[in-house]
């Protein structure tokens, strides 16, 4: 255990984390809908020091064939190296490939979008959602601020016109049909103990990662469990009943920020 | 609930597993659960090239999860999508927790998981067969690994879906679980369940992995008593 470790963990024991928070305690959320008028909808969102931006575009394609009749969810995550020094330029590889998936998980098992009424032609032409995730600052839980930075684009989108079969960029009144807020929840596990939104200090000391993300009625619709860690069956289920809780109030400050 | 091929909610679909069935790997294993077939290779401990990447502490696993372009209905295209990129960091992940890598610094364990049939559960079946490589080719475990994915079917809860019943599912739920130590190392799910069903389907997942924890130990010791390994 190296130093920051033990020191994390020695406070952990008393109840403490560093920044002061408790155990189930997120740093602040603030959610800015919009930022980039080009965009069919997007947001910008920061736990804490760290900042993602998604933007939605809409375009018109060719449904998959086993689903002729409905639209197209695409979640992609680029990791730019203005966001940490980490981050290295090129293709997206494991982490970022991991954090779209676990974004478009919870976004497309919430059945959030209605994609049937996104069919344009049936089994020719239906409209395809793109969402991308562009981390701006990486000062830890880049997930959860993805996460809730995509739904929060989703639900400010605008519909785009169709003109002769063709896509012409220019917003309408029309809403892109969504009709939930899967919000997900990340947990840190150090030392035995789960945290809430880990900051980047707690991502370099903890054992594991677990992210549950939950929808407005409070079921679950997707878990991911990250890093070489082993979790209990008890730890599990805390951390399901907590991320239903703080589900619960993200999904309260999201609504108001709309 | 009846199921389309007359199992119970908690049974599994037929198990065969086999070590040893590579000749030039250190360990091997070939795992079939229904239609579903997956091969794993493990080399090593051995050097770890380009060097900057050894660890001078422990050695590094790394772990590869490739479809055959045969193994389903319509042909994988060959090379890494995102999805394997995604099951081959949650098995590393999964199986990391049950060696002992500080015991051979500057080294790399390297996995090769290869699917040549899909039925559903292909992580799964790839983190079984990976799990029985690694203690074939004689590295030291906590404890095997054994995995297998339950969901909920019609309000039922299901042990191992196939690929049609996948399709009608409410959740698929896969687990890694070291029976000897009650922990988990693989835990994902897509779907829509209450926190009660989370319980009930996990627990059903564990009951699966304890079955299949029994056939591995089987398959370990079926060649290794042969060839009278104490």
């Amino acid at each position: 255990m190296n130093i920051q470790t033990r020191y994390i963990v020695s406070h952990l024991s008393k109840g403490v984390r560093l920044d002061g928070r408790k155990p189930d305690e997120h740093r602040k959320i603030e959610i800015e809908i919009n930022p980039i008028e080009q965009s069919e909808g997007s947001a910008r969102v920061r736990i804490g020091g760290t900042e993602v931006i998604a933007g939605v575009k809409l375009n018109a394609g060719v449904p998959f064939p086993d689903t002729p009749n409905e639209g197209v969810l695409i979640v992609n995550a680029e990791f730019s190296p203005v966001a940490s020094p980490e981050f290295e330029l090129g293709p997206p590889r494991e982490n970022a490939i991991e954090l779209a998936r676990i974004v478009d998980r919870g976004i497309r098992e919430s059945g959030c979008i209605d994609t049937k009424k996104l069919c344009i032609k049936e089994g020719e032409k239906v409209w395809m959602v793109m969402v991308d995730i562009q981390p701006l600052s990486h000062d830890g839980n880049l997930i959860d601020t993805a996460g809730i930075a995509a739904i929060a684009a989703l639900l400010s989108a605008k519909m785009v016109k169709l003109e002769d079969d063709k896509v012409v960029y220019e917003k309408t009144d029309k809403k892109l049909p969504v009709n939930d807020i899967p919000v997900p929840v990340t947990f840190g596990l150090i030392d035995g103990k789960l945290v809430v939104d880990p900051s980047l200090e707690e991502e370099e000391s903890m054992e594991g990662r677990l992210t549950i993300t939950t929808n407005s009625e409070g079921n679950i619709c997707a878990i991911q469990k990250g890093n070489a860690c082993s979790l209990t069956l008890e730890t599990i289920e805390e951390a399901a009943e907590t991320a239903i809780r703080k589900g619960r109030e993200i999904r309260a400050l999201l609504k108001k920020s709309l | 609930m009846k199921r389309a091929d007359g199992r119970k909610n908690d049974e599994l679909r037929p198990v065969k597993m086999k070590v040893g069935v590579l000749k030039h790997a250190d360990g091997s294993a070939l795992v079939t659960i229904g239609k579903t077939m997956a091969l794993a290779a493990v080399y090593g401990p051995r050097e770890l090239n380009p060097r900057h990447m050894q660890e001078s502490d422990r050695a590094i696993l790394q772990c590869n999860y490739t479809m055959a372009p045969f193994s389903t209905k319509e042909r994988v295209r060959p090379g890494p999508s995102r999805r394997s990129v995604e099951i081959s960091k949650v098995t590393r992940e999964a199986l990391e927790p049950a060696l002992f890598l500080k015991d051979f610094p500057r080294t790399t364990i390297d996995v090769y998981i290869v699917i040549l049939q899909a039925n559903a559960g292909t992580r799964t079946a790839g983190i079984n067969a990976a799990s029985l490589a690694l203690a074939d080719a004689g590295i030291q475990m906590r404890d095997l690994v054994a995995s297998i994915a339950a969901g909920k079917i019609e309000g039922h809860y299901a042990l191992d879906l196939t690929g049609d019943e996948e399709e009608t599912t409410d959740c698929d739920l896969p687990v890694a679980y070291m029976p000897k130590e009650r922990k988990f190392t693989l835990l994902q799910m897509d779907g829509n369940i209450s926190k009660d069903d989370l319980k009930q389907i996990i627990r059903l997942a564990v009951k699966g992995c304890e079955t299949l924890y029994e056939h591995q130990k089987k398959a370990l010791l079926e060649k290794w008593s042969k060839e009278g390994f104490e």
